[in-house]
């Protein structure tokens, strides 16, 4: 179980970062859009929201897949410190644009400076977060490890 | 004493010469470049000029200059770089801003050279003064530009020592009269002459030339002598000392003016811009002596001088900037050789001078004289308020007096008079102001207090304009026209935190796109644009020299391309700054292959028909067809137009019109999941090679589908074959629709439950049902593929959902409600005028729009119909001469180092004709750091428009009661804000500046139109459809729509009457929607911008009935009627006469009822009378009072 934990932070690591790179990514391609010709730029745009909308989904199913084993597992701790992640992510999606794939940003709101400071916002505290739960779950491992 | 005087002088040297400056392009641009060039100059005449000198330089970069600074760069670097570079540099810091007030180089040396010679002594002074200055200046000459800025930033120590210096001046100085005048001009040297010959020709002659009238006006004003009104205004100041700066400067000028004459008047012709620079300059010197006690003084006067004066002194400075490279170095040479005879030359100098202003005011400001004269008292007042510079103290004081007296005059006048006399210093300024241009009577009177509960009589007689942004008159002549780019705020408060407090939306108002009588094309193999911003050249940019630029967006400094150099228009060499792309605020580009992504497409249009049972009924199509076959010839295109049509009701039927068929053929697809294409080539035709199938099936199509009995219309899957066929080419779809889309992709159910119609509660649904339109909207826009929706439909068609395909694929949405070709005449015919205006309309595809602003500010959201590509570009498949756009801007930098915030939109379009074209539009405002300026520029249409669009985002984000409240806390915190910060008098009542003081009837008016109204019946399309209009209609229209205009037709008189060719335009005033306005006995006209409602009251004249309606009396007056007969009556041709006049300014004509008292349609005519309580909640009285309440 532990080694599945590890290798699921381990790949939720990964996964984070890469989010967190299509985050962070957001605005640097668009100011510098200047040089890029106009078509190409909105091909791009396009597929950072599809990336976007390709990453969110898994982030969440890795999220909750988390949630479930710590739930198995009797981490009653680690268990509470995820729960409101894991509401925030449930609410985050009930309450997205009227869309009919799934997906989370819609492509004609999301150059709106408040929806798009929200969202690096949000983009690096779950980096924050992730990234201390990463090093708390190994933590937990290696303790666990060493004591048995 | 002498050397704090002296020190003084360059402080108000630079005062003037800030305020110049700032007119021309960039200020503080134009004062680096000038820098160097002074600091050699200074060295030569070593004590001299300085203040002189560094003014020419100044000028020359901002404009026309640039040869000239140049040159004097170059002359004064060569000649002398080492001795006085510090007392140079802060002469230049000073100097730069008369300079470049007056665009000549030349004359600027010379009045190094005289101020020397002139004062030794003071030129010690400034040496010591010098370090000061220059400390001060660079934070001055940064923020050049303008005179606020600069003027604030001074500290008031300089100001007095400016102010000695030039006292000193004078005493030394010839005649005590002139001299004060010509310590004024002191700084730049050009300037200088403007005033000597003003103040002498003004006691002469009595009439003086604008520009003479500025300084005259000023001091006249006060005492007609311009010596003697100098005196009192200076009175402060020690009046001995002005003569020896006075003469010295003068005495150059005059040398300069002499040899410069020929350089001049070659100006003359170019130059009303250039001119009005040197007019500040002087201008800002007289303000300065008269402020010996406080900055404040010297500043309002510099501030109000350089605004006036700009117009009428401009030919002084016009002169020395005209002059060539070589005469600048003459000049140069001249002055100071000339320094030493610093009182003969002062004399001599004058002749020059009326010249040059005949010169240029005989042409260019005729009106400008006469108007000073009556405007003093206002102007006075102008000047403390208006100016941002003016230090707070100031501000507070003026205010609180109009505080004190707010509900006096309407204007408040009569209280600014007296509070005027007071300070004999500000009414002369005040008066040079008001006798260049009357703007400054409007600023004064925008920010006098208005006690809403006391004041009812709030609108203007005429529609309101934009008001004006304080800038300098040649500024504000280049700027764009406020019909096509408008900002909420006229001043751009300096940071974030100002905007914040106070209380107003900070955004633009677009229409990029609109109908120009007159637009400036420019074909070009080098399209001009900053390197690294990529902003195209524009009036508003820096010339540093011949050979560069600074962007006035990022301030790089750019090279300027050797085809720039040539002028096309007067075909000469070596004048970049009289290029059109600089001499225009609203230029369009012919673009090169670089701005193609692929050849430029034919134009192409789809038409999408509904045809089902539903549409049959409601008789749509045969108008469209008799339409279209009228405006076949007229449509937007050349040789190459395609078009297509597609008809659908539950299958989709194709039309091959393909050259050489005997009729056109129809192609049925009943497969509607999968939809293909049945001929590729031959459903899109070229227009002119298929003309005559086209009006076969123009003909044919009306009665091939009247037996139809198919209900179900297959909306979705004609899209996408629509989007299909116009992959190639991109274009425009035009889609007719009579009912809800029921099968096939994109089917919708009816979401309305008509018992909420009327609710409180707040109104579900404003959102999509799906995101298909929105998908296929984004497709479409890939495609480059324009979606205009015509919805005629009597039922709900959740326009909320069919609206997206319009929304993001950059399309129009029109909406005819209960539309019925016989049952409904009225929207039939609304239905054949906007049919006919779109078909024939200007139309522009594949393009895209950036908006580019100051650094420091950014653009936070859009309003309208587009897609946001980027933050800063819209993505515009489709663009037409009728939708607008807004913008809301965030500051994030403070923009203190600049004095202009400057705003250009640049719109990249494929014509008609298959050319690509950039039009692009720069607009250019001042930037404050007083909240009492951001107040007195404020515009209210504009803000009312921001927030009506912010208000809409809001419903459908949130809900509609949000939005409402949101917009009723608009009106409390603007109140508050404007009580606790600006007006401190503890005063009962709601205060509002005057500018504002139509917000809350505004606010009050949107929160009862059917966009945004609660308790009264509203279909959910008509809603939505309001809310759609909100986003996109054009500032003019939109604010006849939200506050229509009310005028009384009956007793019209012909006083103020506009003559327009041959007709007679009445101009009746505007009344206040209210019930009370409208009486039993009169004929009202109530124009809400595409209808207007005729009122006839019951006992009307009977002689109005018969001469403009043409029934004998009022009972004969049919229910319905929907024109005016054309009678040969007097009165019958001015009502005609007025209605044509309205019609004119607006691009979808607007039909007219007549309506009868006690008909049923009074109500619908007094759901538009806002300010009662007809059925929304709040009167007007009731309004304030509840924003009393929640202020409390």
């Amino acid at each position: 179980l532990l080694l599945l934990l590890y290798t699921n932070a381990y790949g939720l690591y990964h996964m984070i970062i890469a989010f967190d790179e299509l985050k962070t990514d957001y605005k640097n391609p668009i100011d510098q859009c200047n040089t890029l010709n106009p078509t190409v730029e909105k091909v791009k745009k396009i597929k950072r929201v599809k990336i976007a909308i390709k990453l969110v989904l898994p982030e969440y199913l890795i999220h909750f897949f988390f949630c479930v084993m710590f739930f198995c597992a009797a981490e009653w701790l680690t268990l509470s410190l995820n729960l409101p992640l894991l509401a925030y992510h449930v609410w985050r999606y009930m309450s997205r644009p009227v869309m009919s794939g799934p997906g989370l940003y819609d492509p004609t709101t999301i150059m709106n400076a408040d929806i798009l400071a929200f969202c690096q916002k949000e983009g690096w505290c779950k980096l924050a977060f992730y990234l201390l739960s990463f090093f708390y779950y190994l933590y937990g491992m290696i303790y666990v490890l060493v004591s048995s | 004493m002498s050397a704090p005087g002296f020190t003084n002088l360059n402080s108000s040297i630079s005062y003037g010469q800030n305020p110049a400056t700032p007119h021309r392009n960039g200020p503080a641009q134009t004062y680096q470049p000038m820098h160097p060039p002074t600091g050699c100059y200074g060295a030569p005449p070593q004590q001299q000029s300085y203040p002189t000198i560094p003014a020419h330089p100044a000028p020359v970069p901002s404009k026309a200059p640039i040869t000239n600074s140049a040159h004097s760069a170059n002359y004064y670097r060569s000649n002398h770089h080492q001795q006085q570079q510090q007392q140079h540099l802060s002469q230049h810091h000073v100097a730069p801003s008369p300079y470049s007030a007056s665009p000549s180089s030349a004359p600027p040396s010379q009045t190094y050279a005289t101020l020397p010679s002139s004062a030794p002594p003071p030129s010690n002074a400034h040496y010591s003064q010098q370090p000061l200055q220059q400390q001060h200046h660079p934070p001055y000459a940064p923020p050049g530009s303008y005179y606020g800025p600069q003027s604030y930033h001074a500290p008031p120590a300089q100001q007095s020592q400016q102010q000695p210096s030039l006292v000193p001046a004078p005493a030394v100085g010839p005649g005590a009269p002139v001299y004060p005048i010509v310590s004024y001009p002191s700084a730049p040297g050009s300037s200088q002459f403007g005033t000597l010959s003003s103040s002498q020709s003004a006691a002469a002659h009595g009439v003086m030339p604008t520009q003479m009238g500025a300084p005259l006006h000023q001091y006249g004003t006060t005492r007609p002598a311009s010596t003697a009104a100098v005196q009192p205004g200076y009175g402060v100041a020690p009046p001995s000392h002005l003569a020896p700066t006075v003469n010295g400067q003068g005495g150059t000028g005059h040398q300069h003016y002499d040899q410069s004459q020929p350089a001049s008047l070659s100006y003359d012709s170019y130059g009303d811009a250039d001119h009005p620079p040197s007019g500040t300059p002087s201008a800002s010197v007289h303000s300065s002596p008269g402020h010996h006690q406080g900055m404040q003084y010297g500043y309002a006067a510099n501030s109000g001088a350089s605004s006036a004066s700009a117009a009428t002194s401009g030919p002084a400075a016009a002169p020395s900037s005209s002059s060539s490279e070589d005469d600048d170095d003459d000049d140069d040479e001249e002055d100071e050789e000339a320094g030493g005879d610093t009182s003969s030359s002062s004399t001599g100098s004058a002749s020059p001078v009326p010249n040059s202003y005949d010169n240029l005011e005989g042409g260019s400001y005729p009106d400008s004289m006469p108007p000073s004269n009556h405007m003093t008292n206002q102007a006075a007042p102008y000047g403390n308020y208006g100016y941002p510079g003016m230090p707070p103290a100031y501000h507070q004081g003026p205010a609180a007096v109009t505080d004190s007296s707010p509900s006096h005059d309407p204007y408040g006048q009569s209280s600014y008079q007296q509070y005027s006399q007071p300070f004999p210093n500000m009414s002369q300024l005040s008066a040079a102001l008001g006798g260049l241009s009357g703007v400054p009577e409007l600023e004064v009177a925008a920010l006098r207090p208005v006690n809403l509960l006391q004041e009812r009589d709030l609108l203007p007689h005429r529609p309101l304009e934009a008001p004006e942004p304080n800038l300098s008159p040649d500024l504000k002549k280049v700027n764009c026209c406020p019909q096509s780019f408008r900002c909420t705020l006229t001043s751009i408060p300096q940071t974030q935190a100002l905007l914040t407090k106070a209380r107003l939306p900070l955004g633009l108002l677009l229409h990029p796109f609109r109908d120009l009588q007159q637009l400036p094309v420019i074909t070009s193999n080098t399209i001009v644009r900053c390197r690294s911003c990529r902003t195209y050249i524009n009036p508003f940019v820096t010339f540093l020299d011949q050979r560069r630029w600074k962007c006035n967006l990022c301030y790089r400094v750019n090279d300027v391309p050797d085809e720039f150099m040539y002028n096309p228009v007067t075909r000469s060499y070596g004048e970049p700054h009289k290029r059109p792309e600089v001499q225009n605020a609203t230029v369009e580009f012919i673009a090169s292959s670089d701005y193609m992504l692929r050849p430029p497409q034919p134009a192409a249009y789809l038409f999408v028909l509904d045809v089902s049972h539903n549409a049959v009924e409601a008789g749509y199509l045969k108008y469209f067809c008799e339409s279209l076959m009228d405006n076949l010839d007229k449509l937007p295109g050349d040789t190459r137009t395609r078009v297509g049509f597609l008809t659908f009701d539950n299958t989709i039927h194709f039309y091959n019109l393909q050259e050489g068929l005997s009729q056109p053929q129809m192609l049925v697809v009943s497969d509607i999941d999968d939809i293909f294409i049945p001929s590729h080539d031959s459903l899109m035709v070229n227009l002119k090679e298929s003309k005559e199938l086209v009006k076969d099936l123009l003909t044919s199509l009306p009665g091939m589908f009247s037996e139809s009995k198919e209900t179900h219309s297959a909306l979705g899957p004609a899209l996408q074959a629509a989007f299909k066929l116009m992959t190639p080419t991109g274009g425009r779809v035009t889609v007719f629709q009579t009912q809800l889309p029921t099968i096939g992709a994109g089917s919708l159910q009816s979401r309305e439950d008509p018992n909420q119609r009327s609710s409180t509660k707040g109104v579900q649904h404003l959102g999509p049902a799906t995101d298909f339109y929105k998908k296929l909207a984004l497709d479409c826009s890939g495609q480059q593929i324009g979606v205009d929706l015509f919805l005629l439909s009597s039922q709900y068609t959740d326009l909320a959902s069919l609206s997206c395909i319009s929304k993001y694929s950059a399309g129009s949405i029109f909406y005819y409600p209960s539309f019925h070709c016989t049952q409904n005449p009225t929207q039939l015919e609304k239905f054949q005028k906007d049919l006919e205006r779109y078909l024939t309309r200007k139309i522009g595809f594949e393009a895209v729009m950036r908006i580019r602003c100051t650094k420091g500010l950014s653009i936070h959201t859009f309003h309208g119909n587009f897609f946001v590509r980027s933050t800063d570009l819209l993505s515009l498949a489709n663009v037409n001469p009728d939708s607008a756009f807004a913008v809301q801007m965030s500051i994030d930098d403070s923009l203190a180092d600049s004095s202009l915030a400057c705003f250009q939109a640049a719109l990249l379009y494929t014509s008609s004709k298959g050319k690509r074209r950039i039009r692009v539009h720069t607009l250019c405002l001042p930037v404050v750091n007083q909240l009492s300026d951001v107040y007195a520029g404020a515009d209210v249409q504009a803000i009312t428009c921001l927030l009506a669009d912010m208000a809409i985002d809001r419903s459908i984000t949130s809900s509609l009661s949000d939005a409402r409240d949101a917009l009723t806390n608009a009106v409390v915190d603007l109140m508050s804000a404007y009580k606790n910060n600006v007006c401190n008098l503890q005063q009962s009542g709601l205060v509002v500046a005057a500018s504002m003081r139509l917000f809350p009837v505004y606010i009050l008016s949107l929160l009862k139109q059917k966009a945004l109204r609660t308790g009264t019946s509203t279909r959910l399309d008509e809603r939505v459809f309001a809310m759609c209009e909100f986003k996109t209609q054009p500032l003019q229209q939109l604010m006849r729509m939200v506050h229509p205009d009310l005028y009384r037709l009956d007793d019209m008189s012909d006083q103020g009457a506009l003559h327009l060719n041959d007709t007679v335009v009445p101009q009746p005033h505007l009344l206040h929607l209210s019930a009370d306005r409208v009486t039993r006995d009169g004929a009202f006209l109530l124009d809400c911008g595409n209808v207007f409602y005729l009122w006839i009251g019951k006992s009307c004249d009977h002689l109005f009935i018969q001469d403009v309606l043409g029934f004998p009396d009022y009972a004969s007056i049919p229910a319905t009627m929907t024109h005016i007969p054309e009678l040969e009556t007097l009165l019958s041709e001015r009502v005609r006469a007025f209605l044509d006049w309205l019609q004119d300014k607006r691009a979808f004509s607007s039909t007219l009822t007549v309506m009868k008292d006690n008909s049923s349609a009074k109500a619908s005519f007094f759901q538009y009378l806002v300010e009662d309580r007809s059925e929304g909640p709040f009167s007007y009285n009731e309004f304030l009072q509840h924003i009393q309440q929640q202020m409390s």
